[in-house]
């Protein structure tokens, strides 16, 4: 049950995007779901759909894959998108549907829905393509070079990527540890799928409280580990990976920088989302 | 209950690039009544073998009865199951969680027999807390926290005898003791072995643990029990376990030394019985 979690785990292909530099990737991350919430009409919305394709593609990952991280948000996409067809309104005149009360459905709200629900497939796809890709030390090492400028504000950048690394680390280990005491803990009867929310709620504390001493235990031992090395904060640290930056992020940062111009320029010229609706109601 | 399981395989994370098969085809029998030992590498399965047994791994390919019980069917009642075939895992201690020693050992008790007494519950308790030679009186209201790590063991494993179990299955009990923990624990197993709980199995990589105390034992390597035999049997066969990365009991590395010398001894690799066949050569030669 609990290996199913995708979200930040890693696929271990070779391919174009898996070599590329961590820090690049965030960065063109942050551009993509920029490009995202730039689009304006189904055309940008389009184009950046076809990107996240050709990235998808490049990255070697299938696409089954990537699809799965969305069903941990699916009931999220789902709830908006029916608030957003019941309860949408807007200053302008709207094509009524459907009215019942304070509930109107309208071709508005209709393209509102449609259009939000593939914004947040969209990026939920896209940021998960670079968990998917990206080693989660790869990450971290990334943020930590790219959180680099606050030192200047004496903001603890090392430590922060210290404390996430740790994290991440410790995730696989306390998974297996959870799995581990579920095991023993059903095998002395416990059970754990069936019965009504308390009870359920109720079976987790023989497992939580066994996982809360083990986690402070290891916290304890592995300060006492970095302890007995002589670990005491960032100054004079070197790295064993350094980042390079390769002809594959300028080729990114091309790419990236094309996706942005582009859907601008769809933005300028095709106009809003219910253009298409003007295109139907006024013939 | 007898213990047959054919071509077991198991695979973990399948159709994935994480996908590894722990169980490659395991054929192996337990008789009612044995202390069986399972040796093997980290990784050579053992652990996802014995996880069958109680149904906490589910079935995925072959076949495998436990007594009356069997795994392949779906209608299956696996909570009877695992009221019948105790499981004890490595480091039992991190598995405890309640607030009372006494609680805690009850937690299965609750579980398996839902309806009862309470007098009966607290009989059984403390049957099982003195059975693992715990004092009853001065454990049953302490946090099992505060135990020393020898007792927080004996605690755990009191919890999962506390139900009686026809077949008990210890993974690696005596890891991380010292020599004389070790032997309290094998002896306390012993004890249990032959009451209501007719077999034991246990999951180790000590060698000596072996020897000393198992009635048959398999050998695990990638995935497929590569022997199934006495401890005799398996210890004679020296090179064949080198080759897998396995050790071999002290009582079997003298042996090799002074066969090399040109002393063959016929033993059954137990310290004792060693060192009595060794006094007994010495004096033949000595006359």
């Amino acid at each position: 049950m609990l290996n199913d979690v995708t979200f930040g785990q890693y696929y271990p292909v070779r391919s174009f995007v898996h070599n590329m530099d961590p820090r690049a990737k965030i960065v063109f991350m942050i551009a993509y779901i920029v490009a995202i919430f730039l689009a304006k009409n189904f055309f940008a919305l389009a184009a950046v759909t076809a990107f996240l394709i050709l990235i998808v593609l490049l990255s070697r990952v299938p696409f089954g894959r990537v699809l799965r991280s969305v069903k941990m948000i699916l009931f999220l996409i789902v709830f908006t998108a029916v608030l957003n067809l019941f309860f949408y309104s807007s200053g302008a005149e709207l094509h009524i549907i459907w009215h019942w009360k304070f509930i109107t459905v309208s071709w508005e709200s209709v393209i509102n829905m449609i259009f939000l629900a593939m914004r947040l497939f969209l990026l939920v796809m896209g940021t998960s393509v670079l968990t998917l890709t990206t080693t989660p030390v790869a990450l971290t090492d990334g943020i930590e070079s790219l959180l680099t400028p606050l030192k200047w504000i004496r903001f603890p950048v090392h430590e922060l990527a210290l404390i996430m690394s740790i994290a991440l680390r410790f995730i696989p280990t306390l998974m297996d540890e959870t799995n581990r005491i579920v095991a023993a803990q059903k095998a002395r009867g416990a059970n754990f799928e069936t019965g009504g929310l308390i009870k359920r709620a109720k079976a987790v504390i023989p497992v939580l409280i066994p996982l809360l001493v083990s986690a402070f235990r290891r916290a304890e031992d592995l300060g006492d580990a970095m302890d007995a090395r002589c670990y005491s904060g960032a100054k004079g640290r070197t790295k064993y990976k350094k980042l390079v930056f390769t002809w594959r992020d300028a080729l990114g940062l091309i790419f990236t920088a094309a996706l942005i111009t582009g859907i601008v320029f769809l933005n300028l010229y095709l106009g809003g989302k219910f253009a298409i609706l003007d295109y139907f109601f006024t013939k | 209950m007898r213990i047959v399981a054919e071509g077991l395989t198991y695979t973990y994370n399948p159709k994935s690039p994480f996908a590894s098969h722990a169980l490659n085809g395991v054929n192996v029998t337990i008789e009612e009544g044995e202390f069986f030992g399972i040796i093997g590498h980290t990784g050579s399965g053992k652990s996802t073998f014995v996880q069958h047994l109680n149904a906490l791994i589910k079935l995925t390919g072959g076949s495998l009865k436990v007594g009356d019980y069997d795994l392949a069917d779906k209608k299956c009642d696996f909570l009877e199951l695992r009221s019948k075939v105790g499981m004890v895992f490595q480091y039992p201690e991190y598995q405890l969680f309640a607030e009372t020693v006494e609680k805690d050992v009850m937690f299965g008790l609750k579980n398996f027999h839902k309806d009862m007494k309470e007098e009966e519950m607290r009989a059984a308790v403390k049957e099982a807390i003195e059975r693992v030679d715990l004092d009853y009186e001065e454990v049953k209201d302490k946090s099992p926290f505060e135990l020393s790590g020898g007792q927080k063991r004996r605690v755990a494993i009191a919890g999962v005898i506390v139900t009686k179990p026809e077949i008990l299955i210890l993974d690696e009990p005596a890891a991380g003791l010292d020599p004389l923990g070790k032997k309290e624990i094998m002896d306390l197993l012993h004890a249990i072995h032959g009451g209501w709980c007719k077999t034991i199995v246990v999951v180790s990589h000590d060698m000596d643990e072996i020897a000393e105390n198992c009635t048959r034992a398999a050998v695990f390597s990638e995935g497929k029990v590569v022997m199934e035999d006495t401890p005799a049997g398996i210890f004679r066969r020296g090179d064949e376990l080198l080759a897998f990365g396995l050790d071999l009991p002290v009582t079997a590395k003298c042996a090799r030394i002074l066969k090399e010398r040109g002393v063959e001894i016929e033993t059954d690799f137990t310290v004792e019985d060693f060192i009595t066949k060794v006094l007994a050569e010495y004096g033949r030669r000595q006359g």
